[in-house]
């Protein structure tokens, strides 16, 4: 074994803050440019080639920091020009056209654009534009997790010191690891994956369990459909996930971490293996860090899509590599885990947590939120509501704060449905409970689960059948095959699903599916398993109506399920541009031009490419 | 992505792949993953040399790789379509957009066109649900996707092919 120097932190925290004061008070411009996967797809690329192109023809020089996503997705790709001691002003939605002209107004010509900006981050303000974060969708935030995203580079391990990082690990490597336990079990942190587990209870069970060496794992395997919080966290704040299992390795005696990240995320590889070499070549990662006895490393390993995965005892045998199948876990993975080790496994947005506990203490943390979830959470706002993206709020906020005061309510003046919670393990949660407080135990008790914290919001255009019958499909696809409840319950459950909403229901069918509900729940080997009758329960639950009007009257009051109703043409809309006569595919519909088409019924498949293809609104589901 | 076909020498890359993650047959996915980088798929070659290297039955390795869907054992056309099926790209349209490729492309779900130019491979949740629904060809996004859009995106390809961009 190699000893290395003992590398001081103070040394490291005081050229990191000579880094970032070099940064912010230097002589030249900053474009801060938010490159996360949102950040990308939504054409931040193109954006910063055309603000380059703009600063090179009049010949500035700027420094371009790229940063994580800042958690408001729907904005993207999002653009931040600051000038040497000048506000950071944040502007959105950057078109190549929209960066030029940003460029030309605020750096060339020394004028901010109120008219484009979004607010303003940081001390400095500038006159029209709000604070950024005094906006309705960031002002009821409490940002703990997310303090950093979208405002420090994730590559810069420079950064993330300067903001006080590895001080609590260098705080936790001074305390005896079991006080470190005891600080996480007063800061009443829960496992952010989805089961809700006491963190501190688990990081005792796994010191105090026999045999070496032990493991941390990162669950990275981000499954739930609609959940990306672990994915911003990782790829916008790497350094806070790799601190938080260091943290954990001491607490438990382990010296070696994995972490598993989901296949589709590969920039979240990326920037997590930039972060660990980083972290190795300033003496944070490796042997006796800090000049401490403490040694550890951490590898990454990359799933293979399977939704599975996310299963811990599913997770450590792809982890051996091995197929994903779970295990029954009568003995726990604490004791018996990778290898037959003792294993800690967290999830991400948990392990962020960590560092945040130790630095400001368990006390501070456990003030934050309910009486028996504490904290903050982190959740992913999708589906039908204006502002999508992420939100961080203490526990026991209500989900109409959460939906109609952050995310801005409904888009198009329709009607909130229902919300689900929890991905294929959670269910739909009706308007009538828009004032629950969302924490662990409450969304339990409501039939659906915190789940890893996708909040998809569904307007009166979703079917609940449908999307009970989305769920099936899924977790059918998904179910390993290993138990038998699981295997073939999903499947039947899927195949009366699917004939509810292809208009076969029959009577009784809803009661062999709450059946199977109850049968899965206490026979399925997994949380995969034993969580499927959640999205059928909970949609029966508290929209028995539209299960009724499908299988009694074969209609879809929502207009989704094909067959269920029909496509018309409202004749005094339409214009007769013959674009939905060219698009079908059936020749079911007929019509001259400049005269209202009609839909020949017998020959219409419901393929919706009418409904698509026509600009006038002239096509009607009835 | 550049893919090529016929390589006659997986020996060579295999290696490189194994010993990339240390031998350490805990890395199997990873492994196989990269030699489908590499050769567009999965070969038996390459499978045999990795059991042989990491002394564990080939067997392992078949499970492992029917197992997952990200591994493909048939070779894989020119272009990987990914259609993103999460909860909210499917609440926007995500359904049809998958039913109009098949239809354009006459290709079932994971499966490859006839004439090797495009794999059809839809995914469970690309984890970018702002910009739903959201597809990507190779490396290249498509957020916001809209049905009429199809045709138009599917044609770029066809034609870059064409003219032998590549």
């Amino acid at each position: 074994m190699t000893t290395k120097l003992a590398v001081n932190l103070p040394e490291l925290q005081e050229r990191a803050r000579r880094q970032w004061d070099d940064l912010k008070h230097g002589d030249q411009p900053i474009l801060w440019v938010g490159v996360g996967t949102c950040g990308l797809a939504a054409g931040a690329a193109k954006a910063l080639t055309a603000a380059r192109e703009e600063l090179a023809a009049h010949g500035i020089e700027a420094r371009i920091v790229p940063v994580g996503c800042i958690g408001a997705c729907y904005l993207e790709p999002m653009l931040d020009i600051e000038e040497p001691g000048g506000p950071r002003v944040c502007y959105a939605e950057v078109t190549p056209e929209k960066a030029r002209l940003i460029v030309q107004s605020h750096l060339v010509e020394g004028q901010p654009r109120p008219d484009l900006a979004l607010g303003t981050v940081g001390e400095v303000e500038a006159p029209g534009i709000p604070r950024l974060f005094d906006l309705p969708m960031f002002a009821p935030q409490v940002r703990i997790v997310t303090r950093n995203l979208g405002l420090i580079n994730p590559e810069e391990i420079g950064h993330y010191i300067a903001d006080g990082g590895y001080g609590a690990l260098q705080r936790a490597l001074g305390m005896d690891p079991v006080a470190v336990i005891k600080e996480v079990e007063k800061s009443g942190l829960r496992g952010r994956g989805g089961g809700g587990f006491p963190t501190g209870r688990k990081w005792r069970s796994g010191r105090e369990a026999h045999g070496e060496p032990k493991y941390v794992i990162c669950n990275g395997d981000e499954g739930d459909p609609g959940a990306f919080m672990d994915r911003s966290v990782m790829e916008a704040n790497p350094h806070a996930v790799i601190e938080g299992m260091m943290i954990g390795a001491y607490a438990i005696g382990s010296h070696q971490g994995f972490i598993y990240v989901r296949n589709e995320y590969p920039l979240a590889v990326v920037r997590l293996t930039k972060a660990l070499e980083d972290a190795r070549k300033h003496g944070l990662l490796g042997d006796n860090i800090l000049g401490t006895e403490f040694s550890f490393d951490v590898r990454i390993s990359r799933g293979g899509g399977a939704f599975v995965c996310g299963e811990s005892t599913a997770l450590m045998a792809s982890l051996e590599g091995r197929p994903g199948e779970p295990r029954a876990k009568y003995v726990h993975t604490v004791e018996v885990g990778l290898h037959g080790q003792p294993t800690v496994l967290n999830n991400v947005e948990t392990w962020a947590n960590v560092p945040l506990i130790i630095a400001r203490g368990g006390a501070w943390f456990a003030s934050i939120g309910t009486e028996k979830s504490k904290g903050t959470k982190v959740f992913s706002l999708v589906g039908k509501v204006r502002n999508t993206g992420l939100v961080e709020v203490p526990m026991g906020m209500t989900l109409r704060e959460i939906v109609f005061d952050i995310g801005g309510g409904i888009p198009d003046d329709k009607a909130f449905k229902a919300v689900q919670t929890g991905g294929p393990s959670g269910g739909c949660i009706p308007a009538q409970f828009l004032d629950t407080p969302v924490d662990f135990d409450r969304l339990t008790e409501l039939g659906s689960m915190m789940g890893s914290g996708g909040l998809i919001v569904m307007d009166e255009d979703t079917c609940m059948v449908n999307v009970a019958r989305y769920f099936l499909e899924f977790l059918q696809k998904e179910s390993c095959g290993k138990c038998t409840v699981c295997r073939e319950g999903v499947s039947q459950m899927l195949f009366l699903l699917n004939r509810i909403c292809a208009g076969e229901g029959r009577e009784g069918d809803v009661e062999v599916l709450l059946d199977l509900c109850e049968l899965l729940e206490n026979a399925a080997l997994c949380g995969l398993g034993t969580t499927a009758c959640n999205p059928v329960r909970s949609t029966i639950n508290y929209f028995r109506g539209e299960y009724d009007e499908h299988i009694r009257e074969k209609h879809c009051p929502a207009h989704e399920c094909r067959g269920l109703f029909r496509y018309e043409i409202v004749a005094e809309k339409c214009r007769g541009c013959m674009a939905c006569l060219k698009e079908c595919p059936q020749g079911a519909i007929s019509g001259e031009r400049r005269k209202p088409h009609t839909i020949d019924q017998e020959k219409c498949v419901h393929c919706g490419l009418c409904f698509a293809a026509c600009r006038f609104d002239s096509i009607a589901k009835v | 992505m550049e893919i090529e076909i016929a390589r006659p020498d997986y020996d060579a890359a295999t290696k490189v792949v194994i010993e990339r993650y240390g031998r350490d047959p805990g890395f199997l996915i990873p492994m196989l993953q990269d030699l489908q980088n590499d050769f567009g798929y999965v070969p038996r070659e390459a499978m045999e040399m990795v059991a042989e290297v990491l002394h564990i039955p080939l067997s392992q390795c078949y499970a492992v790789a029917t197992f997952y869907t990200s591994i493909s054992l048939v070779p894989r056309g020119r272009h990987l379509i990914t259609l993103c099926l999460g909860t909210v790209c499917y609440l926007k349209g995500a359904r049809e957009i998958g039913e109009s490729i098949q239809r354009l492309l006459n290709v079932a779900f994971g499966g490859t066109t006839d004439d090797r130019l495009f794999t059809f491979q839809p995914v469970n949740c690309l984890g970018a649900c702002a910009l739903a629904p959201v597809m990507m060809i190779d490396d290249e996004y498509f957020d916001k996707v809209k049905l009429r859009q199809i045709p138009d995106i599917l044609a770029k390809y066809s034609a870059q092919e064409k003219r032998g961009d590549y």
